[in-house]
């Protein structure tokens, strides 16, 4: 137990007095949070629209207020002509082009069907169909009310929706992903620093000094990563307030199932991080590795595209995805409130992934090659 | 001197292998307690192999080793606590102290807080390096290093210290110090097994071996060397065996 002592305290020596440690530590998690939440953002706040009016009646400068008058949109009238509403498009200058028909209010007037043309730059699918469909409801809008004002009579859609939305009602992306970003601070830590810490004594050199000692294995471990462990979840305290009191957040149910889970995780996390160290000689090969599991765990673990909708191989993968567990729980935990069995599953889980992880990182490092 | 006393390191027939490649090839040789040791060879010959072994750095691939009276492949605990060992790297941790090193390296042998105390205080005076004791490591000269090196490599008091090409870099005079220094405490039973690429330090060591490819050419005092190949120096007795 003393040795492990004397292991922690010469880790914590060199992270503080180490120039950079401190601030990778504190500061970029901290920026991370801060840009990531804000930028990383499904709204689509402005929409950028060429309308071509080709009819400049009453009817058409109606539909046109419609779209002024919305916050997603802001409308340029003076475009010459489709080419050149199709070369902003090309540039990507515009993101929407509506054409309004020459005889749009006539034909209407005449209860005929009118068809207005909409083209959207989908490029980026998502942003795309979002942009569409909030064109097509203004469309939609307008076109309910030429309806009630050409035949008189009030129509109403037959069937409405009343809908609310749980867990997250004014739909803050904040909300959904500040949870997930946390993850990804523990994570960095975890993988990153613990990897990069073990390969840079190899570096040096010191592990063969290490090695010529009596120590054991499990204890130079232990020495090794509790260090970590205990920044790591530093760092997820320092997140929950940011999360909460800054981005208001809330933090539903039992913040101390939070710090179970994240305990757990780390061990988690650390142990595949040292996994990676035994098997890289420098700290590149050790960012490099890491870097292309994070890259994969993120990307598949629903913090930025729901899970559930993943074919069937990528939601089986998951299931060995321990960021993926953990960005389940603390979205459970935090925006719904989830108790200990409610995420019971996920806890055991990661519970045996952490022994696993561990017991393999112990049997791979070698005193003796 | 030594075939009367205690044989601290024995070794018979070993062999280590890195697949076809033999690096050790059937070494034989013992050590006696309190001897300074060399060990020599061009590189490549394989000395830091046979000597990573002996530390339990590295498993042979046959052959019967003791080392301290303990035996190579069950007792390799043991035997690191008998043993200090310093690499060609001086493996100091450059952005702690010169105490924090020392505490550190005490702390995982085991040693008590007063012990580590005790230690440190006496190898620091030993080399008169007291009033660096919270220096930062990488402020300081290599020579000085090397001999904190040594300090911390023998902070546990082992009976055997390995030396891998500890002078690797320095200036003669710094040379001879580390030398006075080994001196010193050979004098106090330390056994010191070293390897080396300084004739001018192999005449210090009380026996040679070396090696050429793998085996022991020759083992004996340097005296007994020079006058069996007739020659004046170790210097000669090396290039002669080494380009043969």
């Amino acid at each position: 137990m003393r040795t492990i002592g004397y292991i922690i305290q010469k880790e914590f020596i060199q992270i503080f007095r180490d120039r950079f440690m401190p601030k990778i530590i504190f500061l970029v998690p901290l920026l991370q949070l801060l840009i990531l939440s804000y930028t990383a953002t499904f709204e689509i706040k402005q929409t950028r629209i060429v309308i071509l009016d080709n009819d400049h009646s009453v009817e058409s400068r109606k539909l046109i207020s419609l779209f002024q008058g919305s916050r997603f949109f802001s409308c340029s009238l003076d475009v010459e002509g489709m080419e050149v509403a199709e070369r902003l498009i090309n540039t990507r200058k515009v993101h929407q082009v509506l054409v309004i028909p020459h005889g749009f209010e006539r034909t209407m007037i005449n209860r005929e069907p009118v068809t207005i043309q909409l083209i959207t730059d989908a490029v980026d699918g998502s942003a795309g169909a979002l942009r569409s469909a909030y064109a097509q409801s203004i469309v939609q809008r307008y076109s309910l009310d030429i309806n009630t004002r050409v035949t008189g009579l009030d129509i109403k859609p037959p069937l409405v929706a009343t809908w609310s939305f749980w867990y997250n009602p004014e739909l803050h992306y904040t909300t959904f992903m500040v949870p997930g970003i946390l993850v990804l601070l523990v994570t960095i830590i975890g993988l990153f620093l613990t990897g990069i810490n073990l390969v840079r004594e190899k570096e040096m050199g010191t592990i063969e000094q290490i090695n010529v000692t009596p120590i054991r294995k499990i204890q130079f471990i232990a020495g090794k990563l509790i260090p970590f462990w205990i920044i790591g979840l530093i760092e997820l305290t320092f997140g929950l307030i940011l999360a909460h009191f800054f981005f208001d957040v809330p933090i539903l149910g039992n913040p101390a199932i939070i710090y179970l889970v994240a305990a757990i995780y780390l061990v988690l996390i650390m142990g595949i991080g040292l996994i990676i160290s035994t098997v890289s000689d420098t700290q590149q090969q050790s960012m490099f590795i890491s870097w292309f599991f994070l890259v994969l765990f993120i990307l598949m673990s629903g913090l930025f595209t729901p899970a559930e909708s993943m074919p069937a191989w990528a939601q089986i993968f998951n299931r060995i995805n321990p960021i993926a567990y953990f960005i389940q729980v603390i979205r459970l935990v935090m925006l719904k409130g989830s108790g200990l069995a409610d995420v019971s599953h996920q806890v055991i889980s990661l519970s045996i992934y952490a022994v696993a992880s561990i017991v393999i990182a112990v049997r791979r490092y070698r005193k003796t090659s | 001197m030594q075939a009367n006393q205690t044989k601290i390191i024995i070794v018979e027939n070993l062999v280590k292998k890195f697949g076809s490649f033999i690096a050790n090839d059937n070494l034989t040789f013992d050590v006696a307690k309190g001897e300074i040791f060399g060990f020599l060879g061009a590189n490549g010959a394989g000395k830091t192999t046979a000597m990573k072994i002996l530390c339990g750095l590295s498993h042979p691939s046959s052959g019967r080793v003791t080392v301290a009276g303990y035996d190579i492949y069950s007792q390799t605990e043991k035997i690191k606590r008998s043993i200090g060992y310093m690499s060609q790297k001086f493996s100091l941790y450059e952005d702690l102290t010169v105490y924090e090193n020392f505490r550190f390296y005490g702390g995982i042998y085991g040693l008590s807080r007063s012990m580590i105390l005790d230690q440190t205080q006496r190898l620091l005076s030993r080399l008169g390096m007291s009033d660096y004791k919270d220096r930062v490591i990488k402020t300081l000269p290599l020579g000085w290093k090397q001999k904190l090196a040594f300090s911390v490599a023998i902070i546990h008091k082992p009976a055997i210290v390995f030396l891998d090409e500890p002078t690797g870099g320095v200036d003669p005079v710094t040379r001879r110090q580390f030398w006075d220094l080994i001196y010193e405490n050979a004098h106090e039973g330390l056994t010191v097994f070293i390897t080396t690429h300084y004739m001018d330090e192999a005449e210090y060591c009380n026996r040679l071996s070396i090696m050429v490819d793998g085996r022991i050419k020759a083992l004996d005092t340097p005296s007994a060397l020079k006058e069996r190949f007739s020659c004046n120096s170790m210097q000669e007795v090396f290039i002669r065996l080494a380009r043969n």
